[in-house]
């Protein structure tokens, strides 16, 4: 008999919550961007496990629209950064304050 | 462990094991290293325990991409800006600028998991219909399910993927070009 699949679950939960408080502490965005990859594993994760429970493509499907759409926001989310650092030399989310009311 | 092995299959439990060491270690590293370098590498590990557990779930196909997709490509794009900007400098990872942001991350973050969890295994982890699209094979290899499900339920999504990947490169480009003076100056 096969591990549960309540265990890929947690273990998908654990990695999302990790990638959550890492989200929430590190301040550069380089770090940050790494913390969003591992919470959208976690969902693929979850997504791939449904999958084999349920017996269904569809999630294997959807999870291969997720990979295509983190490639995209990485391409954008690091041309953004370099744009960033090119003007103030930093890629720490603490000094972009323009907007500080 | 024995009454684990004896529940379930010995090469399973070990696959799950493995690819739960590398899935969490790999992200406690992520968080926690000072050098972005460091922690790309760490991301791969990561990555890599997710494609094991994606074998172990039977979707190969996917496993596949995965290691082509983001350790070939999303990570090497990571450590590629991080020697591009040269922001291989650590960071000051002791230093704290809102006080209690940690703890009160930490609890959140917590508060967050801990119900999820609850709350799947109150509804029985998995609930739903089974099988309303298309079943998975049963024998080796998912790949010709998966391709006939993206080429026909979901066509349309696949080719606004396409036009997404698109506008995505033209924009990172646009962004992250360097502003070049004038013709008339260079002329």
């Amino acid at each position: 008999m096969n591990v549960p699949a309540a265990w890929y679950l947690i273990l998908a939960a654990g990695l999302f919550g990790i990638g959550a408080f890492g989200f929430l502490i590190r301040r550069s965005a380089l770090i940050m961007f790494m913390c969003i990859e591992l919470m959208l594993n976690a969902v693929n994760l979850t997504f791939v496990t449904f999958s084999r429970t349920l017996n269904d493509i569809s999630g294997q499907a959807i999870v291969f629209f997720v990979l295509v759409v983190a490639a995209a926001e990485v391409t954008v989310g690091l041309g953004i950064v370099v744009a960033v650092f090119r003007r103030r030399s930093s890629t720490s989310v603490d000094e972009l304050s323009e907007m500080k009311g | 462990m024995i009454a684990l092995a004896t529940a379930y299959s010995i090469p399973s439990v070990l696959v799950f094991v493995t690819s739960a060491l590398l899935i969490l270690v790999g992200a406690i590293g992520v968080i926690s290293v000072k050098n972005p370098v460091h922690a790309a590498l760490c991301l791969i590990m990561t990555l890599i325990g997710v494609a094991v557990a994606f074998v172990a779930q039977s979707a190969d196909f996917l496993a596949a991409v995965q290691i082509i997709v983001y350790a070939g490509a999303i990570v090497v794009l990571f450590l590629f800006v991080i020697m591009f900007l040269g922001v291989d400098r650590r960071e000051h990872i002791h230093f704290e600028p809102l006080v209690g942001q940690r703890a009160f991350a930490g609890v959140g973050v917590v508060i967050t998991v801990a119900g999820l969890i609850t709350l799947m295994a109150r509804s029985h982890w998995v609930s739903g219909a089974t099988s309303v699209t298309t079943k998975l094979s049963s024998g080796s290899g998912n790949v010709r399910e998966l391709g006939t499900s993206v080429f026909t339920t979901y066509l349309f999504a696949f080719e606004a993927t396409a036009a997404l990947l698109i506008i995505a490169v033209v924009g990172a480009v646009l962004l992250a070009r360097r502003e070049r003076p004038s013709s008339e100056e260079s002329a």
